[in-house]
């Protein structure tokens, strides 16, 4: 898609001799920088780069227009149309918010998350005077700095979701990558995983978590716990339903590897530890990343059900409450979480994406 | 010698607390002022219900009552009243906003059985009845219209009967929601549906719906999905706390037909539910957070519910209430808005503090009692003294005066605002909806005066009731 530079469209007497190096030095630049930025979602910077490069103004214009005005544009007729319908759906807590009371509601959101951390400063102070109070009247008292009680905000929410989908998503990678090996290296195990996988791919979060709490709930005892119940109820979950596709694509992965390879491991007779960690896992990097890509969207995608039926404090439980507390402005609060759960989504995706195309790269040799 | 780490940390416990007793009963001799309680456990968590009458708590945190004492508390809701209670069972939560029934209902071993215990009655009235716009036109018709062309209040369930009428021949059922078995919404609705002659149902030991014999049928639904429910048309009316149904006002979905005050003036109405062994662990604490919600109450009602509208706001908060302020101020600030248009004036809509609102009365308990064993809950006849003793088990006025001696010590609270010398009983009460006297010395005797319930020996059996 890019164009490469063609030296013949400059005319060569306004262009100092020593110049043109750097420019196609430049050039190298802009051309490898391309791939990265499209996997980045940021293609729409190679031309104009390449017009600050003093590349053909027409070409790089029309490009732009399509990588760059055309999704702009294609957002803004969007919005337009929001604004347009919204107020025309009248439902019992008002009118459905247009982008403006969404925005809105963003910036109340983030206005609360500062005047909160402005409390809990406080709250602090309070705790300090208290105690020393109390260390007046009881000499000998041992004094203890206690945790800040107010609420959760809503950048708080969505760390404790990120939190969440990530242990999710450890946990199912720490369980399917190795399945994954052992289903592709041995017909005999993927025989056996097989139907198990088949039954269990499809099954909804909201049937996993009701047995996933109660497991949880009779197992995980413990006085002071690291994690609160609902936090690791709704891991779980995610990692239950994320899985499949990194086990699947490993096992393809490790199953597709060129059996000269490994007929040469056999050659040199490698141990079976050796045979794993330099023949099968580099060769078959580049599926078990395509899983894992699939497998983080999949939790994230999930992880906003199972908060809400767990009451884990993230955006799930975020959504939930603002639905029970039906005043007039949760609608576009709601909206906010619709918004926020979509970017983070892509930017969790993006992030793969780059991963994945990184190992691809290094991976054909 | 090497001990278990938990035996330990118990004596430490232990003599914290005895320590801590000392310096109460020292505190409590000499009238010194202005000494902390010292507190055996400082890190606390409350569980909730989104209603505005949970307006103690939210009080007591956000003015920094807790912290007074000593008591860093965390707040947070629940999805329905049996998680609550389930919940501060199991010891989850330290304790809970409950309905008057819970405790009562745990203790005896109805739903979920547990010693709860309560020293802390959280406020007086403060619920409504609410009927679909379709049910409120039948309904009207029916009703008593006074000279400004406004029906008449109370509106007695007498106007309803001809709507279930209705909707039996037609084949339908007449389905009502409330919030819990053991609730007061479930009492409350059924004293109101039973003094207009239409049967709520009974329950039996074998069938805990509630249904056997029923004109009406109720069912369960939690506080904040009610409105949903009516829209959605499962159910036909409601009974439930504020702000739900204001809620149904101003969405235009239902009409509020009553307000439990017109149905029992002044009814005791929530309750703070810790369990037995909880409070037997942590006197101190228990006492801290009673001083606390006292304090909450005192400001909640003062010079005639000025602060109501501050606590409006608070209540509107996304982390408490959450609906609209609007919604929330139309009961709060002592106004009730019916018919949409039809706002009166209900100055004790909701009490927190006055008339001795947070004192546990036994009266109070024997009368959820009694109404237990009216529709079923309590299978076979108990006598009077039965009543009393578990209403002993389960309100603690001692307790509650103990935190009232260290408020007034403190200049927090004065003494005049307390029943002093009371044994527990309100005087014989005469304000309800059908005029019946409840005497809280004489359950049975009570229970004999109802057209429509259990009394006697009388049970459930076969869905029939059965004389012995």
């Amino acid at each position: 898609m890019s164009t490469t530079f063609a030296p013949s469209t400059v005319p060569e007497g306004n262009v100092p001799p020593a110049r043109l190096p750097v420019r196609e030095r430049l050039h190298g630049l802009i051309n490898r920088a391309d791939g990265f930025l499209g996997v980045l979602g940021l293609g729409w910077l190679t031309p104009l780069a390449r017009l600050a490069a003093g590349d053909s103004p027409r070409h790089q214009v029309k490009e732009l227009w399509r990588q760059l005005g055309v999704p702009l544009a294609a957002i803004v007729v969007f919005l337009l149309a929001w604004s347009a319908l919204a107020p025309k759906v009248e439902t019992s807590l008002g009118t459905i918010p247009g982008p403006v009371e969404v925005w809105h509601q963003a910036g109340a959101l983030w206005q609360a998350h500062k005047d909160e951390r402005a409390e809990e400063a406080a709250f602090y102070e309070r705790q300090r005077e208290r105690n020393a109070a109390l260390k007046a009247a009881y000499p000998g008292t041992r004094i203890t700095i206690h945790d800040y009680t107010g609420k959760s905000t809503y950048i708080d929410q969505i760390w404790t979701s990120l939190q969440t989908v990530f242990m999710g998503f450890l946990l199912a990678t720490v369980i399917a990558v190795p399945l994954g090996i052992a289903s592709g290296l041995s017909r005999t195990v993927n025989a056996a995983i097989n139907p198990i996988v088949q039954i269990f791919k499809p099954v909804s979060p909201l049937a996993w978590l009701p047995i996933v709490t109660m497991v949880v709930s009779a197992l995980y005892v413990s006085e002071d716990p690291m994690f609160s119940k609902s936090f690791v109820n709704s891991a779980i979950t995610v990692t239950l339903c994320s899985l499949w596709p990194t086990l699947i694509n490993t096992a393809l992965g490790v199953a597709s590897i060129d059996k000269d390879l490994l007929n040469v491991g056999r050659v040199l007779q490698l141990s079976w530890t050796r045979k794993v960690f330099k023949l099968v896992l580099p060769s078959s990097l580049p599926l078990i990343f395509t899983g894992l890509r699939l497998s983080l969207g999949v939790g994230w995608m999930v992880l906003i059900a199972a908060e809400m039926l767990a009451q884990n404090p993230g955006l799930g439980k975020f959504v939930w409450d603002e639905f029970q507390n039906g005043s007039s402005e949760s609608l576009a609060r709601i909206m906010v979480a619709v918004f926020t759960i979509g970017i983070i989504g892509f930017l969790l995706d993006r992030v793969m994406l780059a991963l994945q195309s990184a190992v691809t790269f290094s991976g054909t040799r | 010698m090497k001990f278990p780490r938990h035996i330990l940390s118990r004596a430490a416990t232990m003599a914290r607390t005895v320590l801590a007793g000392a310096a109460l009963a020292a505190a409590l001799s000499t009238g010194a002022a202005a000494k902390p309680l010292l507190v055996e456990k400082p890190e606390l968590t409350f569980g909730f219900i989104k209603l505005t009458d949970m307006a103690p708590l939210a009080v007591a945190y956000e003015l920094h009552y807790f912290e007074d004492e000593g008591l860093y508390v965390k707040l947070e809701p629940q999805a329905n009243w049996k998680v609550l209670l389930d919940r501060v069972i199991d010891g989850e939560l330290d304790g809970a906003h409950m309905l008057a029934g819970q405790p009562l209902g745990a203790t005896i071993g109805y739903g979920t059985k547990g010693d709860v215990i309560t020293a802390f009655s959280m406020d007086l009235n403060g619920n409504g009845i609410t009927v679909s716009n379709e049910v409120w036109k039948m309904m009207k018709q029916h009703v008593p219209m006074g000279p400004d062309g406004k029906p008449v209040h109370p509106i007695k369930a007498d106007a309803l009967k001809p709507v279930i009428e209705a909707f039996k021949q037609s084949g339908k059922r007449f389905k009502m929601g409330m919030v819990f078995p053991v609730s007061t919404h479930n009492y409350e609705l059924r004293y109101w549906l039973a003094a207009g002659g239409i049967n709520p149902g009974y329950y039996a030991p074998n069938d805990i719906s509630g249904q056997i014999q029923a004109d009406a049928f109720l069912s369960v639904t939690p506080p904040p999905q009610m409105p949903a429910t009516l829209e959605a048309g499962t159910i036909n009316g409601y009974c439930v706390g504020e702000p739900w149904n204001q809620q149904a006002v101003i969405k235009g979905i239902g009409v509020p037909v009553v307000t439990d005050y017109e149905i029992w003036k002044n009814n005791p109405e929530k309750v703070f539910g810790v369990t037995r062994e909880w409070a037997e662990k942590y006197p101190n604490t228990h006492l801290a957070v009673i001083k606390a919600l006292i304090r909450a109450a005192i400001w909640l009602d003062e010079h005639d519910n000025a602060n109501r509208k501050q606590a409006v706001a608070m209540l509107a908060k996304p982390e408490y209430v959450g609906a609209d302020a609007k919604v929330i101020a139309n009961s709060m600030t002592g106004t009730f808005e019916y018919e949409k248009g039809d706002k009166r004036a209900v100055p004790d809509f909701n009490v927190f503090f006055r008339y001795y609102a947070t004192y546990p009365y036994y009266s109070d308990a024997i009368w959820y009692l009694t109404q237990m064993r009216r529709w079923g809950q309590i299978a076979e006849a108990k006598p009077d003294k039965w009543y009393l003793e578990t209403a002993k088990k389960v309100y603690r006025p001692d307790i509650y005066m103990k935190a009232a001696k260290l408020l007034i010590e403190e200049g927090k609270a004065k003494k005049e605002d307390f029943p002093w010398g009371t044994d527990g009983f309100k005087p014989p009460q005469k304000e309800f909806i059908d005029g019946i006297v409840y005497d809280g010395r004489k359950p049975n005797a009570y229970l004999d005066k109802f057209p429509i319930g259990l009394k006697d020996d009388q049970r459930v059996a076969g869905g029939k009731v059965v004389s012995k």
